[in-house]
């Protein structure tokens, strides 16, 4: 199988970031990264886009899907929403789009803090291979890859963003 | 009753995960952090708008109080509760004759109603595991046991969320000296601190009682022992009081509760002797002007409502941990 060729993590949050920009208002919207890629994302796309409301980080543990064949998961962090949910505009950030399981945990991890105006998501790549019906808001790069390979973000100790393929 | 000795750790699965919690004596100290780990993103779902975690929605959590407590017994609800679960309390009189019978006999009626968890406070020491051990040899060991507190054995959750307050205060366990103050000997809360403490690195855990409150072999838990107050809670940085169990007492080994309080009682002057920022730990109901001073139990050092906050979140983290495996 000829491996894909992945797509550049630093230019696709410029690129992420120039899809938003029309679409946010600096002063109303606000930013909930997914542990652990997404946060990284989120960091940037905040600065990117001079973002006024604190960002917020969420961790999916206590809403996956798969609690009852896998058991909780290990390394579960403390969800932080430093704004007031009620009526906010918010954009979830994750690295990579899959099967729409980890979104949808995520939003019950945010309806349990208010009820939001309006809630979109943002990812840097769709990998493919949905199975509940979620679709991203912006999205800079798409590809297709088999159910036995992941894509991953990693953040470099310099802070730069990369993409790795592994065999799961 | 030892429930460590045999085999493997009887606690874990076959994949070393916790299956049931009985003791803190004998679990590897990484299960303990991990536990420790886990509670610490549950204390945090108190603050939000809808305090409710799906985790273990559809799940039947027993409370079974064969012994009165309402402490133990309400935060262990409302940790279930907070989980989803739905939850079912037994006050369950221990006057029936055959006790070893009857007890088996109601977890049998129970685990029969499709519980998928047993939460367990009992006056005999080894009951919860008699629990564990039954439903392992009848095929039912999906079925989880938590110890909410069994005799003088043991009583995990309040060792680990005296752990829980400990780390959250003071950060670094292997810097620290402790001292156990009290009635030791009745104490299941001691034995699962004592435990939790030496199996976390605590370099120093000093037991502060008179004679007649000490078990036989204290010294053989690796703990400094110290007959006089005023000596043992020099330079400590926690303070953890152990309630006088006035109910458990048997026969004359105190004088009074006001000689007591004279000499074994934590008063301002006696924790000035700890360091400044000494913590002082209480696993309620206190007996004020018994064992604490209420100027201590309401002062600047005292984190004994913390611990109370704690421990939902620290029984939260045990049902969810119990519930997955």
């Amino acid at each position: 199988m000829p491996i894909p060729q992945l797509p550049d993590a630093e230019a696709l949050c410029g690129a992420l970031a120039d899809a938003m920009r029309p679409h946010v208002d600096a002063s109303a919207t606000a930013l909930v990264g997914i542990h652990t890629g997404g946060v990284w994302i989120a960091e940037r796309l905040h600065a990117a886009l001079g973002l006024k409301i604190a960002l917020g980080s969420i961790d999916v543990s206590f809403h996956r899907d798969d609690y009852n064949q896998r058991g909780l998961h290990a390394n579960a962090r403390s969800s932080q929403i430093p704004f007031d949910v009620d009526g906010a505009h918010i954009v979830i950030v994750d690295d990579v789009l899959y099967t729409g399981r980890t979104i949808r945990a995520a939003m019950n991890e945010i309806f349990d803090y208010g009820r939001p105006g309006r809630v979109d998501l943002a990812v840097l790549s769709d990998r493919g291979g949905r199975e509940l019906p979620v679709a991203p808001t912006w999205c800079p790069h798409a590809l297709s890859l088999p159910v036995a390979q992941m894509l991953a973000l990693e953040r470099s100790d310099d802070g730069r963003l990369s993409f790795r393929l592994m065999e799961k | 009753m030892s429930v460590t000795t045999h085999g493997g750790n009887p606690q874990l699965n076959r994949h070393g995960e916790l299956n049931h919690l009985i003791t803190i004596e004998g679990l590897p100290r990484d299960v303990l952090t991990r536990i420790l780990d886990t509670a610490a993103p549950f204390t945090e779902v108190a603050e939000r708008e809808v305090k409710k975690l799906p985790l273990l929605r559809g799940k039947s959590v027993f409370n079974l109080f064969f012994e009165n407590s309402t402490r133990t017994r309400t935060t262990f609800e409302i940790a279930a509760k907070r989980l989803s679960a739905d939850v079912i309390n037994l006050n369950i009189s221990t006057s029936s004759a055959n006790k070893g019978e009857t007890l088996l006999d109601t977890v049998d009626n129970l685990a029969a109603m499709q519980a998928d968890m047993f939460v367990v406070r009992h006056a005999s020491s080894g009951a919860p595991y008699l629990i564990a051990q039954h439903l392992a040899a009848t095929g039912r060991d999906h079925i989880h046991v938590v110890n909410a507190g069994d005799g003088r054995h043991a009583h995990p959750t309040q060792g680990l969320l005296d752990m829980y307050t400990i780390r959250h205060f003071k950060k670094d366990f292997t810097r620290l000296t402790v001292a156990v103050v009290g009635d030791i000997l009745h104490s299941r809360v001691a034995r699962s601190q004592i435990h939790a403490l030496k199996t976390l690195g605590v370099p120093e855990v000093r037991v502060i009682a008179p004679k007649t409150l000490l078990p036989a072999a204290v010294d053989r838990l690796g703990v400094r022992v110290f007959n006089d107050m005023q000596e043992g809670l020099r330079g400590v940085d926690v303070v953890m009081m152990l309630r006088l169990q006035n109910e458990r007492m048997q026969g004359a080994l105190l004088p009074s509760t006001q000689e007591f309080f004279k000499s074994w009682g934590l008063t301002p002057e006696k924790l000035a002797l700890a360091k400044p920022d000494a913590i002082v730990m209480h696993p309620g109901p206190m007996n004020r002007g018994v064992e604490i001073d209420s100027a201590v139990a309401d002062g600047r050092q005292a984190v004994i409502l913390p611990q109370v906050t704690f421990g939902i979140a620290v029984r939260m983290a045990v049902m969810a941990m119990l519930g997955g495996n």
